[in-house]
Order: structure tokens, then C-alpha cells, then sequence
């Protein structure tokens, strides 16, 4: 069984550290302020999984979540 | 008369955890050590000077203190020993609280987002190749005084628009408000008005002659109701940009080296394997972060089970955040491919550094061109290195023999 992961940003708890788009640019896009969102609907292709936990726990406001499906 | 360059004295620390005190020489020099012993007597300590300090020294107080707006406020943000009255527009937005915090902030980020830094890097390694070139062939070098020491003045200068050659000036005021101005109000004083003066002068000439720099940008710049901005407001943020943008990136970089001057092994991998340095700074910024910040309590609240009272100041100590084994392990250890790092050396919450993304791109660029060109170096046992007081800890004096040993 594969599971599929999704990456989300909680824009109230993001402040703009971007380490999540120097770690993973393929999965975050930063806007004008340099606040991160996640690029198109967050699902993670295979192969940058790893991307996406690393993402997670390097962002300074624990505004990223890695989500199971 | 005697140089004011000293600081009044402060009697020196017999206990730390009830009478901390974060200008006493033994801290400057090693403050590691003390924040263990700190962080194992209490999530929160307090000493009685400053007029009343606290200092959380768990990852997780700090934490709780800099997302607490309600309780702990900006308006000051140096730990001293005086609490003059607060000025407004002091240095907007780090010394400001919600509500007004967000727009002042809003506006300084565009110029400061990783794509516009990217703009800014070719620059960078000409400044730095230059500051090479100037010592490279002595053999030694005070890596700090004439490296690290000037790659973020002449950065901050270019991006305001100011002449990089009046870098020395520049330093000067940071040193009379960081550090001198902890114990010396006149100093501070002198030193905030003459650079409000200076960039008066600027802001003036660039009304008859508009440029493309920061100092125009914020005199462009509307607040929501579409109203300029007051000049005070200007004033205050140039301040800001000024001093936040100098020491603190000076102190990230100096340390780097000093680092790299004593862990061969970690200079070596560093060569072999340019590609981790991005990696390894985040790990240089977590283990010897510069910046300490302050807050004021301005209600009472419990942080981390311990009760806090209005009135004291907090010193918001980031880098001792940084070194809590609860959340980073083997904290005391500079691993320098540390995959897991939210370190909070640009701080958290709202006041997060607006410079962040700046501070990092001289830290990678300053690091891979020293690199390049200066492969082997040392620190000279003829010589002493010696470090700054206060707000932002950094090497002042480093000095290095450059090349192979004989
Ligand atoms: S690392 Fe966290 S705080 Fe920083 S931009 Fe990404 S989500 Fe936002």
C-alpha cells in the first residue's frame, strides 16, 4: 500500500524563515513578503518525501505539516 | 579625561542563577557553560539588576515568550541599566507591538526576500574578493576586524543607498548603542542622532534627486490610509536596518571562522564538499547564534510554570535556546551536517530578523570565498581573540596565520 504525502502551511504561524523553499523549492513557493505556501496542492511526488519531512523539521514556527493520505 | 569607551563596572557574578548578569566578562567570553547551569536550576531565572531581568533558558520558554505579545512587549528591546522613557518610532517594526507591528513590517520584507538577495550575491563576492585581496599575501590577518567586519556594513550601505567608505562611521554608532550604550545613555543618545542626522541629509537629497535605493523606497512607501510616511517613521526604520544589518551578520561570520580556524576536520569537509555549506551555516548560526533580544513584561503572566511580574525586562536569549539538549542533540557539538535544525537564531514569532534572508547569503558567500582562496589558516597563538558585550556576541578580534603551518 503507497501512501500518498501532502505538504500544508498554516499561513497564522508562518513568519517567512524560508527554509522550507531553500530545502525543498520543489514543494514551497514563497510570496512578495517571503511568506511560504505550498506549491499547487501540496501533494509531495514520489521521491521527495524525504524533502518534505526535512521541510517539516526545520521551520523555526512549526507551521508545516506533513500529511498521510 | 578617561576614554568613555569602557563601561561603568558592574560587580562581578558569584551566583549565577539568582544574579546573572550578561555583560560580566566571564560570560562575554564563555557564556556556554553558564547557560547549562542556568537551564538546570529553572525554565526561567531572574537576577536583580537591570532593575529586574528575566531569562528563559529553554528552547521551549523562549518560545512561549516571543509569540506572547499580549504580556511581553517590544517597546524596549536591549537589556540596560537604565529604562528612559520610550521614544515613539524608536526603530520600527522590531520595537513595535501589534497592532501597528504588522504594517511596518509588511513593508520592509519585499526588499528583503531570498530572490531579491539573489540579486545582491554577485556583489557580495566582489566585496569579499576585495577584502581578500587586501591581506591575503601578509600571511596573517585580524579575520575580524578586516573580513567579517566589513562584508555587512558595505551590503546594508549599498542596499540604503549610502556610500560604502563611510563604513567606519557606521560601525562606530552600532558600537556606542549595542554595547556602550548598555550602560551609557549619552552615548547612545549621541550616537542615534548623529546617524538620524546623517540620514536626514540623504533623505533630503533624494528628494530633488529620486534614486532606486531604500532610503527612497521608504520615502515612497504609503501607509494603508495612502499617507506617506511620517518622517519619523523613515528615520526610525533607516536606524534599524542600519544597526541590525552590521553587528550581528559581522559577529554570524567571525564566529564561523573562528570556528573553522580550530576544527580542521570541519574546514576540510567543507572544501571537499562546498555543496554542504548552506547546511553548515545553519549549524554555525544554531551553535553560536549572535543575537539576544529583549522584551518588558508588561503584565503578569507564568512562563513555563514560573511566574513572571510586570516591569522586570526579559533577556529573549535566542542563542540559549539553541544549545537546549531537549531539542537539539548533543547541543554543546557543532555537527556540521545537522539535518534537523529549527534553530531560532533569527528569532521566532512576529519580530522574526527581517534581514534573515540577507544575513544567510553573506554567511554562505563569505564562508565559500574564504574557502577558495584560504584554504588553511589558524588562530595566532601570539595573539589573543576577544569578543563583544551584550545584545549581539561575535569576535571583535580574531587573529589568524594564513597558509600551511611550517
Ligand atoms: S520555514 Fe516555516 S516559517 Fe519559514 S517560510 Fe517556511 S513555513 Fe514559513
Amino acid at each position: 500500500m503507497t501512501e500518498r504525502l501532502r505538504v500544508h502551511v498554516d499561513p497564522d504561524k508562518c513568519q517567512g524563515h524560508a527554509r522550507c523553499k531553500a530545502l525543498a523549492p520543489e514543494l514551497f513557493e514563497l510570496d512578495e513578503y517571503g511568506n511560504a505556501h505550498e506549491a499547487g496542492d501540496g501533494i509531495v511526488s514520489p521521491g521527495l518525501e524525504d524533502k518534505a519531512w526535512l521541510a517539516k523539521s526545520n521551520c523555526p514556527e512549526i507551521a508545516i505539516d506533513v500529511i498521510e493520505e | 579625561m578617561s576614554d568613555v569607551s569602557q563601561p561603568a563596572a558592574h560587580p562581578p557574578v558569584t551566583d549565577w542563577v539568582h544574579d546573572f548578569d550578561h555583560t560580566d566578562p566571564q560570560w562575554t567570553e564563555d557564556p556556554f557553560p553558564i547557560w547549562d547551569e542556568l537551564r538546570a536550576a529553572s525554565p526561567v531565572v531572574h537576577t536583580e539588576r537591570f532593575l529586574g531581568c528575566y531569562m528563559p533558558t529553554t528552547y521551549e520558554a523562549v518560545r512561549e515568550i516571543a509569540n506572547d505579545t499580549e504580556h511581553f512587549s517590544s517597546r524596549r528591546i536591549i537589556v540596560r541599566d537604565v529604562r528612559p522613557e520610550v521614544a515613539r518610532n524608536a526603530a520600527p517594526p522590531i520595537t513595535s507591538d501589534p497592532p501597528v507591528h504588522k504594517p511596518a513590517k509588511q513593508l520592509l520584507l519585499p526588499p528583503f526576500t531570498p530572490d531579491a538577495m539573489k540579486k545582491l550575491e554577485p556583489r557580495m563576492r566582489a566585496i569579499c574578493n576585495e577584502l581578500i585581496d587586501g591581506f591575503i599575501a601578509d600571511g596573517k590577518v585580524d579575520a575580524a576586524a578586516r573580513y567579517a567586519k566589513y562584508i555587512p556594513v558595505r551590503a546594508i550601505a549599498h542596499m540604503l543607498g549610502i556610500p560604502e567608505s563611510d563604513s567606519d562611521l557606521f560601525i562606530n554608532w552600532i558600537h556606542m548603542i549595542l554595547e556602550l550604550g548598555i550602560k551609557d545613555e549619552s552615548k547612545l543618545l549621541q550616537a542615534v542622532q548623529e546617524m538620524s542626522a546623517y540620514f536626514r541629509t540623504h533623505i533630503e537629497e533624494r528628494r530633488s534627486k529620486p534614486t532606486d535605493d531604500l532610503i527612497s523606497y521608504l520615502m515612497n512607501a504609503k501607509d494603508k490610509e495612502g499617507q506617506p510616511l511620517e518622517e519619523s517613521h523613515v528615520l526610525g526604520s533607516l536606524r534599524l536596518l542600519l544597526i541590525a544589518g552590521i553587528d550581528t551578520t559581522w559577529s554570524a561570520i567571525g564566529s564561523s571562522l573562528w570556528h573553522l580556524a580550530r576544527t580542521p576536520a570541519d574546514r576540510e569537509r567543507l572544501i571537499a564538499e562546498p555543496g554542504l555549506i548552506p547546511i553548515a551555516v545553519e549549524e554555525l548560526l544554531r551553535a553560536y547564534s549572535p543575537v539576544t533580544m529583549a522584551r518588558e513584561v508588561v503584565k503578569e503572566t507564568t512562563i513555563s510554570g514560573c511566574p513572571v511580574k510586570a516591569g522586570n525586562m526579559v533577556l529573549l536569549s535566542f542563542p540559549a535556546a539553541n544549545r537546549d539538549p531537549k531539542v537539539f542533540p548533543d547541543a554543546d557539538k557543532v555537527v556540521i551536517d545537522r539535518r534537523e535544525n529549527r534553530h531560532a537564531a533569527f528569532g521566532l514569532g512576529i519580530h522574526r530578523c527581517v534581514g534573515s534572508n540577507l544575513a544567510r547569503m553573506e554567511m554562505q558567500v563569505a564562508l565559500e570565498e574564504w574557502l577558495k582562496r584560504i584554504p588553511d589558516f589558524r588562530l595566532d597563538p601570539a595573539g589573543t581573540v576577544t569578543w563583544s558585550q551584550g545584545t549581539v556576541r561575535g569576535p571583535r578580534q580574531l587573529p589568524f596565520l594564513l597558509g600551511k603551518a611550517m
